[in-house]
């Protein structure tokens, strides 16, 4: 089934058809060095800059490989979202299914040195970036074996080694820190460059320009993505900015379309570190009319006051796009003048409501979802492709999608059977080396200094020796100890931790820390910092939401 | 007794096991007792005294500084000239150990505003960016948050940027990203990053600046988990701490004054470093313990000198870590004396103070024989007007007679 792409606004209904050409220049039979070549839905618009072609090559492989990787996106996603109507996952959890060619795309375009950075819809990244399942699911139901070690949550998913940082709560915060790691990039001089997301809503922060405008000044290699789902929680984009022409600036690129994330990443990079040093701005006519056809039946809703509200919004929209998109170069771009930088905006579409507590459906209609789902779903397309190259039969990519419903299901059971966080871990990775957190109260780390005493001073070490430290606090406490410093922990052999009251010169009960430390050669009146925590009971049953008595 | 490791002075080491003062025990017996360190830096402990002889912190004993704003070289002129070590300005010494660093480890860089081919607003990176390039010392352009953003996502992968806020009040712009991303990141990402960053910049009430330009912001920050805070006070205590914040692999903010950038000190011409957690024992004695940090510890001084006339026998110690207290010199002082003032520059309501009146008085309640005062600036914002700033800020009459109130 050989497609044609027309783009042309008289079959504007044609455009939101998943439409693909495909060549196959060679023998139908696929090896797995085969070159593949595979036309994007829709062409690039770029501004100032050549945008890049569209056809892409690729191999079998790597197409079957998206198509596991989507489905398995996919699958986590949907496994995600019953876990937290079953209670096991709290809090936020924002999901990305619909999103999948974003991740999967950009990921086939750049290796693991490069950065990503990202906001709170980072799942499939992660994953993406070399996580793995288990790890993520622990991560979102809270357990020690988590990405992050269960204290992070959805929202906090790194991955340092994969070169994924994040993992953002904050809207918009991650995109000064993608300039960071750009910087850091140039500074180093490596080659790499930073891939910084955020969304369509984050797209009106403030700190979104001035980490523009650094980018722009410094010649960082960072590529800015808008992952356009064209919602900012429940906001439409149209409702949130004035002129989404000018907030979004990016290469238009179908972020529904796998091949064409990837052709534009791979193109952005390459940009970026050749110093092609053009911004390119999006001129959205194409976009603007399928977004207007797309939320005219939600449009159609609303009462008729608001409806003629908006209308007038939108048509003031779209001559404004109009203008900015005949006109030469506005101040602004001129402004910008040329740098490597590169702005990317994605036009995907997320199925799911912003989080779970978002039921999607009072701000867009059931159709228009329904809608895309059928007509430019990520999967069905790398599906259509694989079919139609003969790759693989239907009944071999269900199988496929059966295998990757199985180790979901594992993954899921695997991690639950993860266990929570010890209590002692509340205190760590507070600061690094865990030193240093006042005592206040009942919860903290004390830093002090102790001697271990030997026999007496200047006699040889006995193997075992006592440290005593001094701790202050309420009475009837137990401390345990977190950990030592200035020691070299390979001579500890073994210690052992006790607590007693004793009576101070202040007629009090004090609880003192006692431990025993047996090692090698430890010099007597050796001073070491002790980092230990108090509790309001035996470290066991340690619950740090019993509220203080 | 000054077992040194891992590049951090014991806090107050002597003073673990004994609750009385000897002053026998401020000379350091050797120095040659030092395990062994990288180089020759010098660990020094909280008493300050590096080598035996020198007096790198001679207000101890005599010479109080009157002016907290610029000390005038007076009579030091005469005495200095065979002195070891070398005499520079606060922010000079600043300079030095921001230079020293840069040197020692090139992942080290610093971004501001007119940080680089200016110099610094207060010169505290002057020459540096001729000296560096201008990538290791960026001048920014007027956008606090996100250049705090962009140090720390430099930070996350291996960078150590300084920012400087070119006023501590401007911080509060970048407020969201030193709050999540600089405090928190390293635990909610399990330990993977480490933002190893200083955010540095001139606070506290200047010379009628106006209300927005006079703002201590320790104790906005002061409940951040995860970052550490440090004020400093004297160039020698200011070199070793930028040295210490910019060895730290945990974030620091370090408090400078806007009014203390022309103190003039001698230094000693070796390496050293502080340790970012202890008190300085700035006057020891026996009657009451004065807690206090930054530009306060010259007004208390002054108020010391008064005292002294009138027989009381304060000890002072400039906390000097906002972040976590130095609970352990702080409570041998206590154990001590039994009586507890604290004078700061911050605001009463929540400020450094409240916390330190609330840790001091958890932790040693029962050594107290009265109820710890606390002095801070009003919760006003610092009028312009010459007069009335005067008494926003604490002076030294309100310290004696605090002390008097409280001794008696």
């Amino acid at each position: 089934m050989a497609l044609n792409q027309i783009a042309s606004s008289s079959s504007r209904s044609n455009l939101l058809k998943p439409l693909i050409t495909l060549f196959r220049p060679f023998s139908s039979s696929p090896a797995d060095n085969t070159i593949l070549t595979v036309e994007t839905s829709v062409p690039f618009t770029g501004h100032n800059c050549d945008p890049p072609s569209r056809t892409v090559e690729t191999t079998p492989t790597e197409l079957l490989g998206f198509f596991k990787d989507m489905a398995l996106m996919r699958r986590m996603e949907i496994a995600a979202d019953s876990l937290y109507k079953s209670k096991l996952i709290r809090g936020f959890c924002h999901l990305y299914d619909g999103q999948e060619a974003v991740a999967v795309g950009m990921e086939a375009a750049i290796t693991k040195k490069d950065c990503i950075i990202t906001a709170y819809r980072d799942h499939c990244i992660y994953l993406g970036r070399g996580g793995t399942l288990v790890e993520a699911f622990s991560e979102l139901m809270g357990r020690k074996g988590g990405c992050s070690k269960g204290k992070g949550g959805s929202m906090h998913f790194y991955k340092k080694d994969g070169g994924f940082y994040g993992g953002h709560g904050i809207v918009g915060a991650q995109v000064p820190l993608g300039c960071g790691l750009a910087f850091a990039q140039k500074y180093s001089k490596d080659g790499t460059v930073t891939f910084a997301l955020y969304g369509d809503g984050a797209a009106n922060q403030g700190q979104l320009f001035e980490a523009l405008n650094m980018a722009a000044l410094w010649d960082l290699p960072a590529i800015l993505v808008c992952e356009n789902n064209h919602y900012g929680m429940g906001t439409a984009e149209w409702r949130a900015a004035k002129s989404p022409a000018y907030y979004k600036r990016g290469d238009y690129v179908d972020g529904m379309d796998a091949f064409a994330v990837k052709q534009a990443c791979k193109f952005a990079k390459e940009h970026a570190l050749k110093n092609g040093p053009i911004v390119s701005t999006f001129i959205q006519l194409l976009f603007y009319y399928r977004l207007v056809s797309q939320s005219n039946a939600a449009l159609e809703r609303l009462h008729w006051n608001k409806q003629i509200r908006y209308r007038r919004q939108r048509i003031l929209c779209s001559i404004g796009n109009m203008t900015a998109a005949l006109s030469t170069p506005c101040s602004i771009i001129k402004f910008f003048g040329s740098f490597p930088f590169i702005i990317l905006e994605m036009d995907t579409y997320r199925y799911h409501g912003h989080s779970m507590s978002d039921p999607g459906s009072t701000y867009r209609t059931r159709d228009e979802i329904s809608g895309v789902r059928q007509e430019r779903d990520p999967v069905e397309r790398i599906r259509k492709l694989v079919l139609s190259h003969e790759l693989a039969t239907e009944k071999e990519l269900k199988e496929i999608e059966k295998e990757i419903r199985k180790q979901v299901d594992e993954a899921i059971a695997q991690a639950k059977e993860s266990p929570m966080p010890d209590p002692s871990e509340l205190f760590t990775n507070v600061y690094v080396k865990g030193f240093g957190v006042e005592h206040v109260g009942d919860y903290g780390e004390f830093s002090i200094e102790i001697r271990l005493s030997g026999e007496k001073e200047g006699s040889e070490m006995p193997p075992l020796s006592t440290a005593e430290g001094w701790c202050g606090g309420r009475l009837g406490l137990e401390a345990y100890l977190l950990g030592f410093e200035g020691m070299d922990f390979s001579q500890i052999l073994s210690y052992t931790e006790g607590n007693e009251s004793f009576n101070q010169e202040a007629e009090t009960s004090r609880p003192k820390l006692c431990f025993g430390i047996s090692g090698l050669n430890m010099k007597p009146y050796t001073k070491i910092k002790v980092g230990y925590a108090y509790n309001r009971g035996p470290v066991p049953h340690f619950d740090p939401m019993r509220p203080l008595a | 007794m000054a077992a040194i490791f891992h590049g951090f002075g014991p806090a107050a080491a002597a003073l673990s096991s004994s609750s009385s003062f000897d002053s026998k025990r401020f000379q350091l017996p050797s120095l040659k007792s030092q395990t062994e360190r990288k180089g020759s830096v010098l660990v020094v402990r909280s008493d300050g005294r590096v080598i035996p002889g020198s007096n790198p912190k001679g207000r101890s004993a005599g010479k109080l500084v009157t002016n907290a704003v610029a000390a005038k070289a007076d009579s030091s002129a005469t005495a200095t000239a065979s002195k070891p070590g070398h005499e520079l300005l606060l922010f000079e010494a600043l300079r030095e150990g921001l230079e020293e660093e840069m040197d020692r480890d090139p992942t080290v860089c610093v971004m501001g505003e007119d940080v680089g081919h200016y110099g610094g607003s207060y010169k505290v990176t002057k020459d540096l960016a001729t000296k560096y390039g201008d990538l290791r010392v960026l001048d920014t352009p007027i956008a606090e948050n996100s250049f705090t953003g962009m140090a720390i996502g430099a930070a996350m992968t291996g960078l150590r940027p300084i920012v400087e806020g070119m006023n501590m009040g401007f911080l509060l712009l970048a407020f969201n990203q030193i709050s999540n991303n600089c405090g928190m990141l390293h635990y909610t990402s399990g330990g993977q990053f480490t933002i190893p960053v200083v955010i540095r910049g001139p606070g506290g009430v200047g010379r009628q600046l106006g209300a927005e330009h006079s703002q201590r912001l320790e104790s906005y920050f002061q409940s951040i988990p995860g970052i550490q805070m440090v004020a400093c006070s004297t160039p020698y205590n200011a070199k070793g701490l930028m040295k210490a914040a910019i060895r730290s692999e945990n974030p620091v903010i370090l408090f400078e004054h806007v009014l203390l950038y022309n103190l003039k000190e001698r230094i000693p011409d070796e390496e050293y470093v502080l340790s970012l957690e202890e008190a300085e024992m700035v006057r020891p004695g026996e009657h009451i313990t004065i807690l206090t940090y930054s530009r306060m510890r010259y007004h208390v001084m002054q108020a010391a000198k008064t005292l002294v006339n009138k027989g009381y026998d304060p000890e002072v110690i400039d906390i000097r870590s906002l972040k976590p207290f130095d609970l352990h010199t702080i409570g041998n002082s206590v154990k001590k004396t039994h009586r507890v003032l604290i004078v700061e520059e911050c605001m009463r309501t929540g400020g450094i103070g409240a916390s330190l009146t609330a840790a001091i008085s958890e932790n040693f309640h029962d050594y107290l024989d009265a109820p710890i005062v606390c002095l801070s600036s009003q919760d006003v914002p610092t009028p312009y007007a010459g007069t009335l700033e005067e008494w926003t800020v604490v002076q030294p009459a309100q310290i004696v007679a605090a002390v008097e109130q409280l001794c008696q």
